[in-house]
């Protein structure tokens, strides 16, 4: 275990080290890249400026409510849907074919019917992370064991009470690859729509610092977007272990 | 003599009747008196209707036919209040702690924390599971798991437990313990227990009476008294008229399980 994040670590630092050498040497020449000591430093200028603090927020704003409210409501969709099975049959397909729909695309209708703020983001955030939680879901609710369901009848349990205290537990870790995967795809939906068309936020400056070849403000931006999504991502697989590890799954 | 615990009068089950199959005559019709704190077991061939019996008694699916009263109330496809139900699958809960497992039991009555707290060591005493108290069901063995079940039931403090093959999953060993413990239990609760088993010795040397089914729709064919003393364990299987209750339910049971098997060896 130890000796495969070892490795892991070192697959890292050799990719930077090789990045920083190619750059210094100038095989990768400074328009298109500076070296990543470079991205580093401007990344701690930029972040001690604060100049870039407007965006940050907004960004991690709009892609907290598009997460939340794709989790909240992918999950008690999915609770809803688990007990009717007609309509489950007629929406599984639906899910599986969800995702080779290019929710992009929706955008510019999102901003002809809801105007260029940060709406029409938060949408294209919740569309994306809303499906996976559902699936997922649905995917751990099938797993109940049925005696756990007559173990709910026999303690007199409601049907909201049994899918708060039986079914959505024993589902917890299956809701948490979805959830997982959420937090990614609002991220992306934001940020993305952001990059298309935008009033600010942290894909707005991207884009924004691209088009001025503003490379000391653009490489920082991604490396932030990778650190936090990185960093958010990693929790939830530690959470996620945790409970599984709690049942004796690995 | 006292009015009967349990009652069940011309009791029948029915299933389906939908698409080309049609009905399936599951079970009965069954009369039954179970007396207060009696300790009740019934065997019979596989898929004879003995499950589907337990399930109309505690509650957990309705009569087609004939009524069920507990305590005088009728039972109408409801779980009654004062029933405790142990299932032969692991119903632990595997989100919780041995000792949440056991207060989930309690979690919709209105008694004071300190009341359940107490309930709960009880449980954990008498089934042997104070060390394990913090652990998580994935970390005990099947009848570890199956102990953390029938604690849970016991803390509602139920005056009826229905047992629906609780030691089928387990070895034999540990089913002799497990039963020697149930029997403690049964003691110590006076509580009524009704037992659905398919093991012939088990049934024989745990029950006041067993009933024999027939093979479906199940019927009792035979109701065996076996006159064992209250104070009794697992080594009731040295004395002679052990013997003499097995062979009788077997000799009951011998043709039934063989009708059992021709009916689900020939085309349907």
């Amino acid at each position: 275990m130890k000796l495969v994040v070892l490795w892991r670590v070192l697959v890292v630092v050799a990719a930077i080290g090789l990045l920083e050498v190619l750059c210094l040497a100038g095989a990768i020449d400074r328009i298109t890249m500076p070296p990543p000591h470079e991205i580093a430093r401007d990344l701690w200028r930029m972040l001690v400026s604060g100049r870039m603090n407007g965006a940050i927020r907004k960004t991690l704003t709009n892609a907290a409510i598009a997460f939340a409210s794709a989790a909240i409501a992918g999950v008690a969709f999915a609770a809803l849907l688990h007990g009717h099975r007609q309509t489950r049959a007629t929406l599984d397909p639906l899910f599986a074919t969800y995702y080779a729909v290019p929710v992009f695309a929706f955008y510019p209708l999102l901003i002809a019917v809801f105007g260029l703020g940060d709406l029409p983001q938060v949408l294209i955030g919740f569309m994306l992370g809303v499906v996976a939680v559902i699936v997922n879901t649905l995917n751990g609710l099938d797993r109940v064991p049925r005696v756990l369901a007559k173990t709910a009848a026999v303690n007199r349990l409601g049907r909201f009470r049994t899918a708060s205290s039986i079914t959505l537990p024993f589902a917890a870790p299956h809701i948490l690859t979805g959830v997982k995967l959420a937090v990614a795809y609002s991220l992306i939906g934001v940020v993305g729509s952001e990059f298309i068309m935008s009033r600010g936020g942290i894909g707005y400056e991207i884009s924004f610092a691209y088009n001025n070849f503003d490379n000391a403000t653009m490489y920082p931006l991604i490396v932030l977007i990778l650190a936090l999504s990185i960093a958010v991502n990693a929790l939830l697989s530690r959470w996620e272990q945790r409970l599984r590890l709690r049942r004796g799954q690995r | 003599m006292a009015a009967p615990h349990l009652t069940l009068r011309g009791v029948r089950k029915v299933f389906g009747g939908l698409g080309r199959t049609g009905p399936v005559d599951a079970l009965g019709p069954v009369d039954l008196e179970i007396a207060r704190g009696e300790f009740f077991a019934v065997v019979g061939p596989s898929g004879c209707g003995k499950s589907t019996l337990l399930e109309v008694i505690a509650g957990l699916a309705t009569t087609s036919e004939g009524t069920i009263a507990f305590e005088g109330k009728p039972i109408a496809g409801n779980v009654p209040d004062g029933v405790g139900v142990v299932f032969q699958e692991d119903a632990s809960l595997p989100w919780l702690d041995v000792a949440s497992n056991i207060a989930f039991g309690l979690r919709r009555s209105p008694i004071p924390a300190s009341e359940r707290d107490a309930r709960v060591r009880r449980a954990l005493e008498m089934m042997g599971l104070v060390d394990f108290a913090a652990s998580y069901p994935a970390q005990l063995s099947g009848g570890m798991r199956q102990r953390v079940c029938i604690a849970r039931t016991l803390v509602t403090e139920p005056r009826l437990i229905l047992l629906d093959e609780p030691f089928g999953a387990l070895d034999q060993q540990t089913r002799l313990l497990m039963g020697d413990e149930l029997l403690r239990l049964w003691r110590a609760t006076g509580a009524t227990v009704f037992l659905i088993t398919h093991a012939l010795d088990e049934a024989a040397m745990l029950a006041d009476r067993i009933g024999v089914m027939s093979s479906r729709p199940g019927r009792f064919l035979d109701v065996v008294t076996t006159g064992w003393p209250r104070e009794r364990d697992s080594r009731i299987v040295e004395q002679q008229s052990f013997g003499a209750v097995t062979a009788r339910l077997w000799t009951t049971l011998r043709e039934e399980s063989m009708k059992a098997l021709g009916a689900r060896a020939a085309p349907a």
